[in-house]
């Protein structure tokens, strides 16, 4: 869809600067004249969520370091003292915490977009991919996040995920010491950990410039799933998508600071309100809530390497998505027993959730080995069999048929698209 | 706001009981919960009540300071807005009343000096070994963040995450529940007692080696209020609730300007968009 630039510079320090460095061309050709499908709907809309929420973090971040002390000794009193007696730095501290969650709600939602429209198939391959990199990394950056402020569920947590790699047959031992600095997590775990903290934010944000231009080489999907064949199907950012895109971002910030300003403490733990404390164990080691899903299929195996090699293959699985699902067609909205594969997916995701909270005991047990297992199923088998054997819907010719056909009647039921 | 707030809690604590009260809350390893207490400061526009506080601040110092630190917490804190608002001379003569050691001065000597204003609560003890010789071996916990690392309320998982999105934590419950909560222990338990007393609220219990510290007229209120048990219980888990997050009631106020803008900003977005995608197909 990266068709010919119409930037066309009137001022003559722009021209002047086009000739030279066509930075406002690239501006200009991205974000105003980039033509979008005409037929996106608002979960579309967050992936621009997702860049405001990444530069918010990054923002809150780069001030909060300047009053943060990375010490066992005074990273917690520091936190306090940030809550307590820098200017803002109670609104500041919890905008951060608070924006990590939401950072993991958008980017969750993102996701499931993506699934459930098919965008990762033919050619967007490289474009998801990238995508689950950027989810990686920001699992690797709100992990030590959590760390720094060196509460109770700070630093067991940061014992317990770190342990993980002592599953590693033969080098288990000398790579957990590697990663901690010493034989414990201690002050040499929490300077590298707030030393990733500060310098992961900074790769994301590449490899997002990264995402953003496979996204623009191939262009966005749509709820119909049908490529852009024409102008007719497509409008230009500005104003279409960005207007609405900041509709969608702002309802998004009711919510976010709704959470920051009124339950601050919700998505987290009371117990990091109390100073690490390396003899005292508490009762529940619990990750932050964005990574229960995951701590539920470790748990779910129950040797220590093999549910390793699952938790990171419950994420790495997503790499192969568009050679696993087997479908031509894109949109679950024409793919009636994908969709439904879909649903309980989501479903099941979030039982995990719930498993991931609760103590492994009792038949907590058997239900995360359950649902771990129809999650390996989802994406092994019936992926891969489901698009062998359903028979799609018809498909639209075009978008702008789609649109034509359901807009003239103003009452589109069962059709997703706005 | 606050009725409906009230309503909606007791309505989803209903719920929750008539659905969970076989898997209980006392399940093993568990405290008791709290009763939930309606506090002033609890609400979207919730704010302190300066005089409990006050009241509260009374408690701590008379009682608490006895054997537990607020290491957190400066004097200053006692006369800024959104606390219990002392007056600056009220601040001055609190501090006075506390020795601090200072130093090296000019000869390489540590010297005793009256505290100021500027400096933190003198912690009872000079650290945490000196604080279990004097206590049996049991650690005072510091204070300053006992209602936001303590929890006075426990659900069963199905419903805890809806009713908490509510009620909150339940940090101060907790503390006051913990306060009013000594009792004498279950016949079969007496004999584990020892030198501890039984109390079935205490996070880490049921047996707490702090003897009940409130007694009726422990203190004498300014205010001529009664110093019941119940009273100063609340009054200083109030007092501890603001000593967890002093800046509290700024960050609801701004929220709400947050709040209201972000609306108002979101109806005209809204209508722009109507009125943009209103000329075309989509």
């Amino acid at each position: 869809m990266s068709g010919h630039s119409t930037y066309n510079p009137t001022n003559p320090v722009m021209k002047w600067l086009d000739a030279r460095l066509p930075l406002p061309r690239l501006m200009y050709d991205s974000f105003v004249s980039y033509p979008v499908p005409r037929n996106l709907n608002y979960w579309y809309t967050f992936g621009g969520i997702l860049m405001i929420m990444m530069v918010s973090q990054i923002i809150t971040g780069v001030v909060l370091v300047m009053h943060y002390t990375p010490d066992v000794n005074m990273a917690f009193d520091s936190v306090e003292h940030i809550r307590r007696n820098v200017n803002y730095g109670n609104i500041l501290q919890k905008w951060h915490a608070v924006g990590a969650s939401f950072f993991f709600i958008a980017v969750y939602i993102h996701i499931a977009r993506g699934m459930y429209y098919g965008s990762y198939k033919a050619p967007r391959e490289i474009l998801w991919m990238l995508g689950v990199v950027i989810f990686l990394v920001m699992m690797a950056t709100g992990f030590m996040g959590y760390v720094l402020p060196w509460g109770q569920m700070s630093f067991w947590g940061a014992k317990v995920i770190t342990n993980l790699f002592s599953a590693v047959p033969f080098f288990g031992e000398p790579i957990v010491t590697w990663l901690w600095g010493g034989f414990s997590v201690d002050n040499a775990t929490l300077q590298r950990f707030f030393s990733l903290h500060y310098l992961l934010p900074f790769v994301l944000v590449g490899v997002v410039i990264l995402h953003v231009w496979a996204l623009h080489v191939t262009g966005q999907t749509n709820p119909t799933g049908v490529e852009v064949k024409s102008g007719q199907d497509t409008l230009p950012f500005t104003p279409y998508a960005t207007v609405k895109d900041a509709f969608a971002l702002c309802v998004f910030f009711i919510f976010f600071t709704a959470f920051v300003f009124y339950a601050p403490d919700y998505l987290g733990h009371s117990i990091n309100y109390e100073k690490a404390n390396p003899l005292s164990t508490p009762a529940h080691i619990v990750p932050e809530w964005y990574y229960l899903p995951f701590y539920a299929i470790l748990r779910a195996i129950p040797d220590k390497l093999l549910g390793v090699v699952a938790m990171f293959g419950s994420i790495a699985i997503w790499f192969l998505l568009p050679w696993l699902d087997t479908s031509k067609v894109r949109s679950a909205a024409y793919r009636p027993i994908y969709k439904q594969l879909f649903w309980i997916l989501l479903v099941v995701f979030f039982a995990l959730g719930v498993v991931g909270a609760n103590p492994a005991e009792g038949w907590w047990i058997t239900a995360g080995q359950i649902l771990t297992f129809y999650y390996f199923l989802h994406f092994l088998v019936l992926l891969p069999l489901v698009g062998l054997l359903e028979t799609p819907k018809p498909l639209p010719s075009s978008i702008s048929d789609s649109v034509l056909a359901n807009g003239s009647a103003k009452a589109p039921a069962a059709q997703p698209a706005e | 706001m606050k009725t409906i707030k009230t309503l909606l809690a007791a309505g989803v604590l209903g719920a929750s009981l008539a659905l969970g009260s076989a898997t209980g809350a006392l399940a093993a390893g568990k405290a008791a919960v709290a009763e939930n207490v309606d506090f002033s400061f609890e609400g979207v526009f919730g704010t302190f009540d300066r005089a409990q506080l006050q009241r509260g601040f009374l408690v701590y110092k008379q009682v608490c300071s006895a054997c537990h630190g607020m290491e957190q917490l400066y004097y200053r804190n006692l006369g800024e807005p959104g606390g219990p608002e002392l007056t600056e001379e009220q601040v001055k003569a609190i501090a006075a009343e506390y020795e601090i050691t200072d130093g090296p001065n000019s000869d390489g000597e540590m010297f005793e000096r009256p505290a100021t204003p500027a400096d933190k609560f003198r912690s009872p003890f000079p650290n945490e070994q000196a604080a279990r010789v004097a206590n049996g071996g049991a650690y005072p916990a510091d204070l300053s963040l006992i209602t936001k690392k303590r929890e006075g309320f426990h659900y069963p998982w199905y419903v805890s995450p809806f009713i908490k999105l509510v009620t909150g934590n339940g940090g101060p419950e907790y503390v006051r529940a913990v306060l009013l909560g000594y009792q004498d222990p279950p016949a079969e338990l007496a004999a584990e007692a020892g030198d501890k007393y039984y109390n079935p609220y205490f996070a880490a219990g049921p047996w707490i080696s702090m003897a009940p510290p409130l007694s009726e007229d422990a203190v004498e209120y300014a205010d001529g209020t009664k110093a019941t048990v119940e009273q100063m219980a609340t009054d200083v888990s109030a007092f501890l609730a603001w000593a967890g997050e002093p800046k509290m009631e700024q960050r609801k106020s701004m929220g709400f300007m947050v709040l209201l803008y972000l609306g108002l900003l979101s109806v005209l977005l809204y209508l722009t968009k109507k009125r943009l995608f209103s000329r075309i197909k989509h």
